[in-house]
């Protein structure tokens, strides 16, 4: 299958790019690193009259730190990001999940800009944005705004952006002392997208207390699945084994949202889930120490 | 039909000014407009691996990107790899003598993953291997030779 017929421009400049939305709107989509755009355009599963190519765009390919936070520009690529230290020391959630976003020829393309705002209920980099607790500047000719990672996903392949916006920078906050955080995933093969997969983060206080956690579940619902009853219970609680099953019960059983698929079974998902999160908080809470 | 675009990039070491349209895919542009059919094109949608070929030294796919996106930029195909039209490359000899094909279609999407990942990685694990190779289909061998090939070339045969 062929793409169907469009213009193409490539700026070089952000506010080039961004008149070119503005003046098209959604007549015009950005191109990233075209890794699911593409192949939507070649099954014509998504057309469009307009292309606007932002890969020229280098002032958006940065990784850098300031004041505790790692900065991390849209159009940064994956494979970039799998290899950098600053990334390794300062997200250690975001090393470890990258290697799983599909495969290495496609994360030698992808960027991590064009997958959030894609926003894949199975995406893995949508799930660590919200654990992390990330903010994301959005960016048009007209504004630019600030919005909570957890507040960006509004569905299925839908987020915050209007027609002349576009994701521009990624901001991964600190991780406060005393926390460990942890990506597990279960695919039927590696590079697949996985039928469960979760993001733990653990944050203990001096006395070993859990003090905040977090478990957010990719292919769960209809974009990265906050289970905050669940994490909720483990506030203020020693990290027991029989805690974490507990918790790790609850989000499976009543709060995700897996729709099932050709796959596997949505009661299969949930079964996945337990197991996936009891694994993720455990390994969380021993690097939280 | 769109604005045709000119572009002018490297492939193979050797430069080429094309004009094209905007939605001619980067395979075939190699297969079609320079004859480099070397590069085969199997699902079209970036699952197979046999139209990976070499980015400025990355392996990406090149059914998932368009030509246009190639200007100023250096593209290795599998025509590339042999110094001559005696001398295979290296690991092309060693998919010779593993016997590391049989129909040979998802060869060169192989070859051109595994150029860059023995560069980066000249000793790797069976392990590492089959990660690597993760995102390459093969129907005929099982794998098993190719990993074969991957270890003979990097000097890791048993």
């Amino acid at each position: 299958m062929k793409p169907a017929s469009f213009d193409y421009a490539a700026p070089n400049s952000l506010e080039a790019a961004l008149a070119l939305k503005a003046q098209h709107g959604d007549d015009a989509k950005f191109l990233a690193g075209g890794q699911s755009l593409i192949p939507a355009m070649n099954f014509r599963l998504v057309q469009t009259s307009l292309l606007v190519d932002v890969n020229n765009i280098r002032e958006l390919d940065y990784v850098h730190e300031s004041n505790g936070e790692l900065h991390i520009g849209a159009m940064t690529r994956q494979r970039r990001l799998e290899r950098d230290p600053l990334v390794k020391a300062r997200a250690p959630l975001l090393h470890e999940a990258i290697p799983w976003v599909a495969h290495l020829q496609i994360r030698n393309r992808g960027t991590i800009g064009g997958s959030i705002a894609h926003a894949d209920p199975a995406a893995e980099l949508p799930v660590v944005v919200v654990a992390l607790g990330a903010r994301l500047k959005i960016q048009s000719n007209r504004d630019s705004r600030w919005v909570a990672a957890a507040d960006f996903f509004k569905g299925l392949f839908t987020v915050d952006l209007a027609a002349d916006e576009m994701l521009t920078e990624i901001v991964l906050p600190a991780l406060p002392l005393r926390t460990g955080t942890a990506f597990v995933e279960f695919a039927r093969r590696r590079g697949d997208y996985a039928l469960m997969g979760v993001a733990a983060v653990v944050t203990l206080d001096e006395k070993g207390m859990c003090q905040d956690g977090r478990l957010v579940f990719l292919n769960a619902g209809e974009g990265p699945l906050n289970a905050k009853q669940a994490s909720g219970m483990l506030r203020g609680q020693m990290l027991s084994p029989k805690l974490i099953d507990e918790s790790a019960t609850l989000a499976a059983q009543n709060e995700i949202q897996p729709m099932g698929n050709v796959h596997a079974s949505a009661e299969y998902q949930r079964h996945l889930a337990k197991v996936l999160a009891k694994r993720a908080l455990k390994t969380a809470l021993e690097r939280a120490h | 039909m769109a604005d045709l675009h000119s572009i002018k990039l490297t492939v193979n070491g050797k430069t080429y000014e094309h004009q094209v349209e905007p939605r001619l895919l980067l395979a075939d542009f190699l297969r079609h407009e320079l004859g480099l059919s070397g590069t085969h094109v199997g699902c079209e949608h970036g699952v197979c691996g046999a139209c990976t070929v070499l980015l400025d030294g990355e392996a990406v796919r090149s059914c998932i990107m368009f030509a246009v996106q190639a200007n100023g930029h250096e593209i290795m195909t599998v025509e590339g790899l042999a110094k001559s039209q005696t001398e295979l490359h290296p690991i092309q000899q060693a998919f010779h003598e593993a016997h590391g094909l049989q129909c040979g279609f998802c060869t060169p999407g192989f070859l051109m993953t595994l150029v860059p990942f023995l560069k980066e990685n000249p000793n790797p694990t069976e392990k590492e291997i089959r990660e690597a190779i993760s995102g390459n289909l093969c129907r005929c061998t099982g794998y098993q030779h190719i990993v074969e090939a991957v270890k003979l070339v990097a000097g890791k045969k048993d």
